[in-house]
């Protein structure tokens, strides 16, 4: 289902198929219609996406179709094999880990994973982890450092689950765990906000030395709806509360949050997610090279200063 | 009363609240004893008849927690900006500026330095009165502030929570501040100094979730609203009712989470016991006999 704002877009791709679909059935050759169509289109979608507000960007990072942290594992890299469980209460299919390589290099990937379908949301749990999910992290965390492997983290999640066993198992003691045993890797770590950057549940596995956004992603201190239900006591406000949030990848950028934001193909990741998967993963390549040739301790001082210097503030005046 | 509460226009006024414009005499919210206002303030906030916890000022947490006159400030020199220009239903800024006229302080922090029992240590407290002890720029760099200066000046560390969480005015930098705190305490791991974690009434969201649940050790104070999520926020997500007593200190006791629920009359003693315990291990170069 497209979209609101998609709908131009989308029908205007319909017209270029029945065009396509007439000449071929009468045998006339349209080329030119088509191509001015098709150049039109083009147009469309780099406006369409250009000028999305807040609200939509929030849509577009939570649409159905886009490329899930299992496309990227799976595609991005060869010989992926999946790790489970935290040796402890069990496997968390919220939060997906594993070995895999990169050319030459092997890897520890973690990523989080909403489902592609509803079945699969519901067995993922829409993306949101226990803490056992992120004990399976900081498992993969140490892992990386005994066989000093570079750690790739994928994020997206609404946040970490609120309910009952999870604040039980210590929910909020894991994220800060998790916090903790990132900030500490001897070895490279490079993290993606590829969808929805949903809180502490995303930031527990995204302190790395380069943090990297989709075009279309977002990262946020709290919902949307959630901010909206607190602030405006109405969370019918969210387009409002997007939009305050300033929780776009321009505007994380501008914050120094995120170092660099990864584009999309026109039209968004979920309309190519093919091109998007590749973009990434040569992204990955050119950011993990320079990251593998600083020593432990220059890994360990630069991701401790990228986070140590976050924050806008004012001295008072005369201390 | 969790973030969400504070933010409600027309909140009612807290009665333990010491700026409050209240009478002489309250009502214990717990045993609805009738109680003198300058008794609870010199009772350390805790109701004379049923040993009732209420909010503490930090500054009175202060003094509470330190040797006579030996705690000296270090927070106060910086103050918030507004990086987003946040306008919700009242601007951050006029937020911030009723809260700093009714606090008296920047932020929602006070962190300074002092000897516990003759230990030298550093204190970081949170000012629940002020935004719900919201937790943005300002009260992240406090706090790594005091740990790495703890650090540097060889002082146990201890945090003194009260919080709803992560400041949402200051979008995803406020986020940060859990990453930033929680590396700040690398100073003090580095040189073995304790890090010593006393958790009240309420510690949710951002701050239960980063530098809080950090500590070498974690105590809470009895019957404190302890969690990731707030209550609502979960009931609405399970659509149940929650079990008694769920979030609160001697419920996250019993799940493991803590070292031990320390009521506030016994608070000083039990943190200089652990700091005394915890710097006395082996020296750097020494062995045990036999080892």
């Amino acid at each position: 289902m497209p979209l609101d704002f998609e709908k131009p877009i989308e029908d205007l791709e319909a017209r270029i198929n029945d065009m396509r679909q007439y000449a071929k059935e009468q045998e006339i050759d349209l080329g030119n219609e088509i191509s001015l169509l098709e150049n039109r289109l083009e147009r469309l979608k780099k406006e369409t996406f250009e000028n999305l507000s807040r609200w939509q960007r929030v849509q577009v990072a939570r649409a159905p179709g886009r490329p899930t942290g299992l496309d990227y594992v799976q595609n991005v890299f060869e010989d992926f094999v999946e790790l489970h469980g935290d040796r402890a209460l069990g496997d968390d299919p919220a939060i997906v880990t594993g070995l895999a390589r990169l050319d030459e290099l092997s890897v520890v990937v973690i990523s989080q994973q909403k489902g592609r379908d509803t079945k699969e949301n519901i067995h993922r749990n829409f993306g949101m982890a226990h803490p056992s999910g992120y004990r399976k992290a900081m498992r993969m965390f140490d892992l990386a450092d005994k066989f000093r492997l570079p750690v790739i983290t994928f994020i997206d999640t609404p946040g970490a689950y609120p309910g009952i066993a999870a604040e039980e198992q210590g929910q909020a003691w894991v994220i800060a765990e998790s916090i903790q045993r990132m900030s500490r890797l001897k070895v490279p770590a490079l993290s993606i906000v590829i969808g929805e950057g949903g809180s502490g549940g995303a930031l527990a596995i995204g302190v790395a030395n380069r943090v990297m956004i989709l075009e279309n992603a977002i990262y946020s201190v709290i919902s949307p709806e959630s901010c909206a239900a607190i602030l405006w006591r109405d969370a019918s406000q969210a387009p409002k509360a997007a939009e305050a949030l300033r929780l776009t990848a321009k505007d994380l950028q501008t914050l120094d949050i995120v170092d660099d934001i990864i584009a999309e193909p026109s039209g968004g990741a979920h309309r190519d997610p093919e091109t998007t998967l590749k973009c990434v993963l040569e992204r990955i390549k050119a950011e993990l090279k320079p990251l593998c040739q600083l020593s432990e301790a220059d890994l360990l001082e630069q991701r401790y200063q990228r986070f140590r210097n976050l924050g806008r503030f004012a001295a008072l005046p005369g201390s | 009363m969790t973030l969400e509460r504070w933010f409600r226009r027309n909140r009612p006024t807290r009665k333990e609240d010491d700026n409050s414009p209240a009478g002489l005499w309250m009502k214990c919210d717990s045993c609805s004893a009738q109680i003198y206002r300058k008794d609870l303030v010199a009772n350390d906030y805790l109701c004379p008849e049923c040993g009732h916890h209420y909010r503490m000022p930090v500054e009175a947490r202060a003094h509470l927690l330190t040797d006579p006159e030996s705690f000296e400030p270090w927070s106060g020199e910086i103050t918030p900006q507004d990086p987003l220009e946040f306008v919700d239903t009242e601007s951050y800024v006029e937020r911030i500026a009723r809260a700093q006229k009714k606090q008296k302080r920047p932020d929602a922090i006070l962190t300074g330095a002092g000897l516990l029992d003759g230990e030298p240590v550093a204190l970081a407290i949170m000012d629940f009165f002020f935004a719900g002890g919201s937790m943005g720029s300002v009260v992240g760099e406090e706090i790594a502030r005091a740990a790495e200066r703890a650090a540097e000046e060889e002082r146990s560390f201890i945090a003194v929570a009260a919080s709803g969480g992560a400041r949402m005015q200051e979008g995803a930098l406020s986020l940060m501040q859990m990453a930033k705190t929680t590396v700040a305490l690398e100073s003090l791991s580095r040189k073995r100094l304790p890090f010593i974690s006393v958790l009240t009434d309420p510690t949710t969201g951002g701050v239960t979730a980063s530098f809080a649940t950090l500590g070498d050790i974690i105590v809470a104070e009895p019957n404190s609203l302890i969690g990731f999520a707030g209550p609502r926020v979960i009931q609405q997500t399970i659509k149940q009712d929650l079990p008694e007593g769920f979030q609160r200190a001697e419920f996250l006791l019993k799940k493991g989470m803590l070292d031990e629920v320390v009521p506030r009359s016994q608070l000083k003693a039990s943190l200089a016991g652990y700091i005394h315990l915890l710097r006395n291990g082996l020296k750097e170069t020494a062995h045990a006999p036999g080892l």
